[in-house]
């Protein structure tokens, strides 16, 4: 009845061009929606996208600017991709982002002082990561006991975690000498991570990075190299599978959500220690969610993580660019991100099917064709 | 008729209650529908936004009551199209794609409201029903509502109706329970998903509007604040029925006005913080509730197809 129809065809390839075949596609789809957002903005759409890679690539600072950002998005996007590995969704790496600079911050302000020097730095981020992966343990408990959906529980301990840290720091942890603005005193020099580069530099990246791009590689070792990482995966793919070997589906889950926890809360110390060096407003501007957009960028792949981590980070850095040079507000970012993930999801799609459009004239072609390959796996038809 | 000073105060607190329900109410019927026909749509709050804000600027523009709700769920409805486009024609998982959907719409609403930050619009006020309204106590809390607050009382024993004992509801529910069955009968799957998803779009975005019309009149960036997640978890508590997400709903319009009372009276014992948390906290709780009672689980699950794909057999 209808004059055209689309039929979807599995593509067969290699995983490495599947790969290529879905970023081009999420990159085309987010570039094109991007340009639209920006256009609805009142900008125009080349401007806009100039503005944003000048901003983001076009000096010594603004590169530096990208490393800084790449850290904290490496670690949220691990927590997002390990757990995702395991079908389970940590949509709370906000939450434990916050938790982790508020144990951070408590050492820092509390426990350092009576601690020789050296230790208050390790303390501080062993502190972030036990506070995030403190905050993530319900979720995971709750899951694995009672089957409790840990979309939900993740996402709704998000808002009481920033609810908690701005009691704390307009309350209890204020500056009493911070001249009416929110925020605690600043933390002593000896937990601040240490820059990455010499001073004259002009870049504020700091030794986060490295320890990122570290804990990727060990994550990925722990999960492809290690009998726990096994059975994460077996879990992930199939409970059935793991439930008849025997495995603990339980406790790998609670296991891996807070693992994925102390990740985001390290990411929140980093942030904190490395950057902020004070909890005040505007400490969490949406790594953790952003960690869900660098997770899908990389495919869930652990070692691809950090690059898909930069490639946001740059987003991020040149739509700061876009708020001064063409005074777009910052809302835009989180629409550039909704077009990247929709993009993720057509490029996903696309490099998974072949879409073929009938009209009425190749009708007999197709069905010849379809007579051809009838032993290639279902065809699918969609209206 | 005079009322002792308490119970003015108790007919005070159940209005704010019913009141501050509507929007997690219309959103959650919403979800019920797009749900029970095998759709998951976790991006409400997206949705709430963006039917807040087209129901604000459209009801700046033209100062009219009816073309601002229905270009608030038409906006809404035209936000889940793209969240059903992804979930029911490509395949894509429904989880990433609904999230993506609130990103949007939080994305999407910060751009385009920029300049209609704190700008006065139109305002939907309470709406007393004539007779009904002066009955003591349960006059002010259920009669002297605005309209959009009336339509989330009615909706639930309407909805209940339709997918409990009309033709329809049994298409809805036969998508989401056995998809292949229903198919196989000759029901056109993509298109009953379509249809109740942009519905559940649709009442989301009235519920969007009733925050921009009604409930704190005005355009504010992420005005949702997280209740349309709120309503995702009263789906869960309901167990996908209507009657129940109304109990579930001024059960949360209950707490919210019990906040207010709260932060008047100063309880120095429980520190604000936890207050302005407690919804969220307490949604979990009852989501502990609901799992971990075998009986309540045992005949309320989930739809038996929500989430799932389906692929016609050619």
């Amino acid at each position: 009845m209808m004059g055209l129809r689309f039929v979807l065809r599995p593509r067969h390839t290699s995983a490495p061009v599947r790969a290529a075949v879905s970023l081009f596609f999420a990159l085309a789809l987010a570039g094109l929606l991007g340009s639209l957002v920006f256009a609805l903005a009142g900008a125009s759409p080349a401007a806009a996208w100039r503005a944003m890679a000048e901003g983001a690539l076009g000096s010594g600072y603004s590169l530096g600017e990208v490393l800084l950002k790449t850290a904290p998005l490496t670690l949220t996007g691990l927590a997002v991709a390990l757990c995702c590995r395991l079908n389970l969704w940590n949509v709370g790496a906000e939450g434990q982002f916050v938790c982790g600079a508020l144990a951070a911050c408590f050492v820092g302000l509390f426990v350092s002082p009576g601690l020789p020097p050296f230790w208050g730095l390790p303390a501080a981020l062993i502190a972030g990561a036990v506070g995030g992966a403190a905050w993530a343990f319900l979720p995971g408990l709750l899951k694995a006991r009672l089957g409790v959906s840990e979309i939900l529980t993740t996402l709704l301990l998000n808002y009481v975690a920033a609810l908690f840290m701005e009691h704390l720091y307009y309350g209890p942890w204020r500056d009493p000498e911070g001249m009416g603005f929110p925020g605690t005193v600043e933390l002593p020099q000896n937990v601040w991570l240490p820059m990455l580069f010499p001073a004259d530099w002009g870049t504020r990246a700091h030794w986060g990075l490295p320890l990122a791009l570290l804990l990727a590689v060990g994550l990925w070792l722990l999960l492809e190299r290690t009998r726990w990482g096994f059975r994460a995966r077996v879990l992930g793919q199939s409970p059935k599978a793991a439930a008849y070997a025997g495995f603990r589906a339980a406790r790998i889950t609670i296991t891996a959500l807070c693992l994925s926890g102390a990740l985001a809360g390290l990411a929140g110390a980093g942030e904190l220690l490395g950057v902020q060096h004070r909890i005040q407003d505007g400490l969490a501007s949406g790594f953790g969610f952003a960690g869900i957009i660098v997770a899908f960028l990389a495919r869930l792949n652990l070692l691809a993580v950090p690059f898909a981590a930069w490639f946001l980070g740059a987003i991020l850095v040149g739509a700061d660019q876009l708020q001064t040079d063409l005074r777009l507000p910052g809302a835009v970012v989180l629409a550039l991100e909704a077009a990247l993930l929709f993009g993720a999801l057509l490029g996903e799609f696309l490099a998974a099917n072949r879409v073929q459009i009938i009209g009425r004239t190749t009708k007999r072609f197709e069905q010849r064709h379809e007579s051809c390959d009838e032993n290639s796996g279902e065809d699918n038809h969609v209206a | 008729m005079l009322l002792s000073p308490g119970m003015e105060n108790l007919a005070l607190l159940a209005q704010i209650a019913v009141k501050s329900s509507t929007a997690v109410l219309l959103a959650a019927y919403g979800e019920i529908i797009t749900e029970r026909s095998g759709v998951l749509n976790l991006g409400l709050e997206g949705m709430l936004l963006i039917g807040a804000l087209a129901g604000f600027a459209t009801g700046a523009a033209t100062g009219d009551a009816a073309t601002a709700l229905g270009a608030a769920a038409l906006a809404g409805a035209a936000a889940a199209f793209i969240h059903a486009f992804f979930a029911v024609s490509l395949g894509a998982d429904q989880v990433l794609s609904g999230l993506s959907l609130s990103l949007l719409g939080a994305g999407l609403t910060g751009v385009l409201g920029r300049d209609l930050l704190g700008a006065p619009g139109l305002v939907l006020g309470a709406v007393p029903v004539p007779v009904l309204a002066h009955i003591p106590v349960l006059g002010q809390a259920v009669f002297t509502q605005p309209v959009l607050t009336y339509l989330a009382l009615l909706l639930a024993p309407l909805l209940w109706w339709v997918l409990a004992h009309t033709r329809t509801g049994l298409l809805v529910r036969a998508c989401g329970e056995n998809a292949s069955a229903a198919y196989a009968t000759g029901v056109p799957i993509g298109l009953v998903r379509y249809a109740c998803t942009c519905f559940g779009g649709a009442l989301a975005g009235l519920g969007g509007a009733f925050l921009s019309l009604s409930y704190t009149p005005g355009w504010r960036e992420g005005m949702s604040a997280g209740q349309g997640w709120i309503a995702i978890a009263m789906v869960l508590f309901a167990t996908w029925r209507p009657l129940r997400a109304l109990l579930g709903g001024l059960l949360f319009g209950a707490l919210t006005a019990a906040q207010f009372s709260f932060q008047t009276e100063s309880a120095q014992w429980l520190p604000v913080w936890v207050l302005r948390a407690a919804p969220y906290l307490l949604t979990i709780a009852v989501l502990v509730l609901v799992q971990s009672n075998a009986r309540l689980r045992r005949y309320s699950g989930p739809p038996a197809n929500l989430g799932r794909f389906f692929r016609r057999e050619s």
